[in-house]
């Protein structure tokens, strides 16, 4: 999408628009050769009207706007696509749904003939959804050629022609509609089913370590992202969540260690109520958290690999003596840390943005072990790692669970998840769909409630 | 979403050439340009200035002559390159501490400014105490308001996300005003005629000098300050804090650090440390307070931490260099050249830091075909 919006370059392989093969170095070629692109997350000036937000970046008129010429373009466009807007609203004034109109209007206004949106009813009511896929219909019909993302399978059935399904950058497969059932796009989406091959050991019967129970809270865009979400993860038991990225993952994470506060449910640690305590409190009753941006927050990449291992231990008494921190001390565990771990770098004093992805990830999880936790949350600790280190990454993982650590692991692949997890959630829209056990689970049933599709089986089984 | 590595073409192949140049972001600044830096851009501050000195019909050689020898090369010169670093230096340790954290304090000015007027609080109220009591009297209130003061800035910061570059800068005028407020009115000395000046401190109010010359303690000060505040980051579980949430916020948040009682925090100490230098100059030098109070000392300092890269010991050696600047701006002047030339030197210099600095971001590459 990126691609083809502009934003980023190919790095080989060509594109061509209606059998002419052209480049698109920066937004704007991509806009000469009639691509619009609808975010997800829209390009909006908050404090511009409707019509100043549509013209914006347009490369005519040269100096002279004349809006209200504009404005009169933009009402005409909307009315024939049934896009009711007020080209003279500030854009802060209006609804998501009407926001996204303006977004759409802005690519016809440029006269795109391909329209790309991405996740367009991520941030629609039911109703706006409806109203969304009559206009893309009317779009349709006016011979403009519509690429809709989603991971909603009952979306695709619903509005698509043609199906194309990625996976990890390729595609998986393309086709129409009519050919295809949502169990086998499901199946295409998650990938081959891989035998299962945790260690034996299972969880001990003993009560949970993490209990949440009915937890709702807000995303950072004030919509509902956890939304009565009810789990257990007991001593000893990997508990997986599965999902489409952004459907409550990271929030889910947030909540437990304290940084997003919930609206309503309880969170506890063996039997104590930690709801909406501070991050520190979360830390010192033993939660430790891998989290998904591990540059981002996990880490200060600038400072030393030193001052990163001490992130959350310089309060300790073996770490400080008296205000001062014991940097002997420091240093010793870093040393430990990277030797046991086997953490390549150019020297504990070095930078830790120095550090590639995998060698950082073994920093970082080495470092959230070593404090001894009752229970690692580990989000996404695999991405962007290359085999040798993910597997690393996941045998560590394993090693605490036969330990006895409570692990809550968030992953995207379905693969890892089935092999590390005993139990998986999954995860829809900020709800959990249904928790299965190793054998309760197969990939189908799980690409299933992945895309929203109810379970059946289950319902099945409980009538 | 990171962003890919940032390459930027300049020119594409350009036909007849069998090269392209391209300017990419370098991953990592190499080592060796954190000293290369200062040093050039030293440079072209000064080529910069001779032009202007050239272009209005001085001959830049000669200026730049008197200024080294006046300031450099004469014992008067080198004691007031102290006296005028000793503010310098205490006021630009003071903001660097919270440049440290991200926070730009801009109002190392007004602290100044607060700073004085305690201190000179002290010293006309309380005319019967001793030194011993009298001098640490005057710096604790000094500390206090100069805090204060910062804190008055920072606080909207930590509770409601304000700007403290506005918050701090608009206090700098409040700042000056309750000073004029006060020698223009509770506080004027009668026998001063209509100037706008307290009555002289009591002696015992005085900072102590060192020998005959003008430099007082507040060099000690200074010093001392700078040492400690670069022992507290580098050392201390505070100062680790103030580095970690300097560096990434999300981070510290993420490991339970409190930023919000750390911007208050470190704008009180920030605030302390400048309202100090507010102190020694109206204790040091001028012995009662008046209207002016600094030159503009709280503005320079800000360039002075830039300068020094907010490293504690570059500030000592940076400040030492701005203090020469004021007298050699001062020197030139008995020559007919505008002391300005000093403060213009001074401006090009951050100009050419930051754009050196920004330069050594990116490195050319020749690519053949």
């Amino acid at each position: 999408m990126n691609i083809l919006s502009g934003l980023y370059k190919p790095d080989e392989g060509e594109i061509f628009v209606k059998g002419k093969r052209i480049q698109i170095g920066s937004p704007r070629h991509a806009i000469e050769a009639g691509i619009g692109m609808v975010h997800q997350h829209f390009r909006l000036v908050e404090n511009f009207s409707v019509a100043e937000n549509i013209t914006l970046g347009m490369s005519t008129p040269r100096f002279l706007l004349d809006m209200a010429a504009i404005e009169d373009e933009v009402l005409a466009l909307s009315k024939e696509y049934g896009l009711q807007l007020d080209p003279k609203a500030q854009i802060w004034q209006l609804s998501v749904g009407e926001q996204q109109r303006v977004e759409i209007v802005k690519m016809l206004y440029r006269r795109a003939d391909v329209l790309i949106l991405d996740e367009p009813t991520a941030v629609l009511t039911p109703q706006e959804t409806r109203e969304l896929f009559a206009t893309l219909e009317r779009m349709k019909e006016t011979g403009r050629s519509i690429i809709f993302i989603t991971h909603k399978l009952e979306e695709v059935m619903q509005v698509a022609d043609r199906v194309t399904v990625l996976r990890a950058g390729r595609v998986a497969a393309t086709a129409d509609k009519t050919d295809v059932t949502s169990r086998q796009l499901a199946s295409l989406m998650v990938g081959k089913e891989y035998s299962p091959t945790l260690p034996g050991k299972t969880a001990l019967e003993t009560a949970p370590v993490l209990t949440l129970s009915d937890v709702t809270a807000y995303g950072d865009r004030g919509t509902v992202a956890l939304d009565g979400v009810s789990l257990e993860v007991k001593a000893g038991e990997i508990l997986g969540i599965a999902g489409v990225a952004g459907n409550g993952q990271r929030e889910l994470t947030e909540v437990i260690t304290g940084l997003r506060k919930t609206t309503s449910g309880t969170i506890s640690l063996l039997g104590q109520d930690i709801t909406n305590r501070t991050p520190l409190e979360v830390i010192n009753s033993g939660v430790s958290f891998v989290p998904e941006d591990r540059y981002g927050t996990g880490m200060a990449p600038n400072l030393s690999l030193v001052d990163n291992v001490i992130l959350k231990s310089y309060r300790t008494r073996i770490m400080c003596k008296g205000p001062f921190i014991n940097y002997d001390a420091a240093r010793r565990q870093t040393q430990g840390l990277v030797e046991q771990f086997q953490v390549k770098c150019a020297g504990i004093y070095s930078r830790a943005r120095l550090l590639s992805g995998g060698n950082a990830q073994k920093l970082l999880l080495g470092r959230e072990i070593s404090s001894d936790p009752k229970l690692l949350i580990a989000a996404y600790p695999t991405r962007g790692l290359d085999i040798g280190a993910a597997e690393a990454i996941r045998s560590i993982l394993i090693n605490q669970r036969n330990q006895g650590i409570a692990i809550l692991l968030i992953s995207e692949d379905l693969e890892e998840l089935m092999r590390l997890s005993d139990r998986i959630a999954i995860m829809y829209e900020g709800k959990i769909m249904g928790t299965l056990d190793r054998d309760e689970w197969d990939i189908e049933r799980i690409g299933l409630l992945m895309a929203g599709v109810r379970d059946v089986q289950h319902e099945e089984a409980l009538t | 979403m990171s962003e890919p590595t940032a390459t930027c073409e300049k020119k594409d192949t350009v036909p007849g050439r069998s090269f392209r140049i391209r300017i990419e972001k370098r991953l990592e600044t190499p080592a060796w340009w954190n000293a290369v830096t200062p040093v050039i851009s030293i440079a072209l501050a000064l080529l910069f200035g001779a032009i202007f000195l050239k272009l209005t019909g001085y001959s830049p050689i000669t200026v730049y002559k008197i200024m080294f020898k006046d300031t450099f090369g004469t014992r008067y010169g080198i004691t007031e390159t102290l006296v005028k670093a000793s503010p310098l230096l205490l006021s630009a340790v003071g903001v660097s501490m919270a440049f440290r954290m991200q926070l730009w304090n801009i109002g190392g000015e007004g602290q100044i400014y607060m700073g004085a007027l305690a201190a000179s609080w002290v010293a006309l109220t309380f005319t019967g105490l001793p030194k011993y009591i009298m001098v640490p009297a005057m710096m604790i209130a000094a500390a206090a308001a100069g805090g204060i003061w910062a804190f008055l800035g920072s606080a909207p910061r930590a509770i409601w996300g304000v700007n403290e570059i506005l918050t701090t800068l608009m206090l700098n005028y409040v700042a000056i005003f309750w000073v004029e407020y006060f020698v223009y009115g509770p506080w004027r000395d009668p026998t001063a005629f209509l100037f706008p000046l307290s009555p002289v401190f009591p002696k015992a109010a005085w900072l102590p000098t060192f020998g005959n010359t003008r430099i007082h303690w507040g060099l000690i000060f200074g010093i001392i300050a700078a040492l400690g505040v670069g022992l507290l980051l580098s050392r201390t579980k505070w100062g680790y804090e103030i580095r970690v949430i300097g560096e990434n916020p999300s981070a510290a948040r993420y490991s339970g650090m409190n930023i919000s009682r750390n911007i208050i925090l470190v704008m009180l100490l920030s605030g302390a440390i400048s309202g100090i230098a507010g102190m020694c100059e109206v204790s040091g030098i001028i012995h009662r307070l008046q209207a002016q109070v600094s030159t503009g000392y709280g503005y320079t300092a800000i360039i002075i931490a830039f300068l020094a890269k907010l490293h504690p010991i570059g500030i000592i050696i940076v400040s030492l260099l701005f203090g020469g600047l004021l007298v050699a701006g001062y020197s030139v002047q008995i020559y007919g050249i505008p002391a300005d030339i000093a403060t213009m030197l001074q401006g090009s210099l951050l100009f050419f830091v930051l754009g050196v600095e920004a330069l050594a971001q990116y490195r050319i590459r020749v690519i053949r075909n």
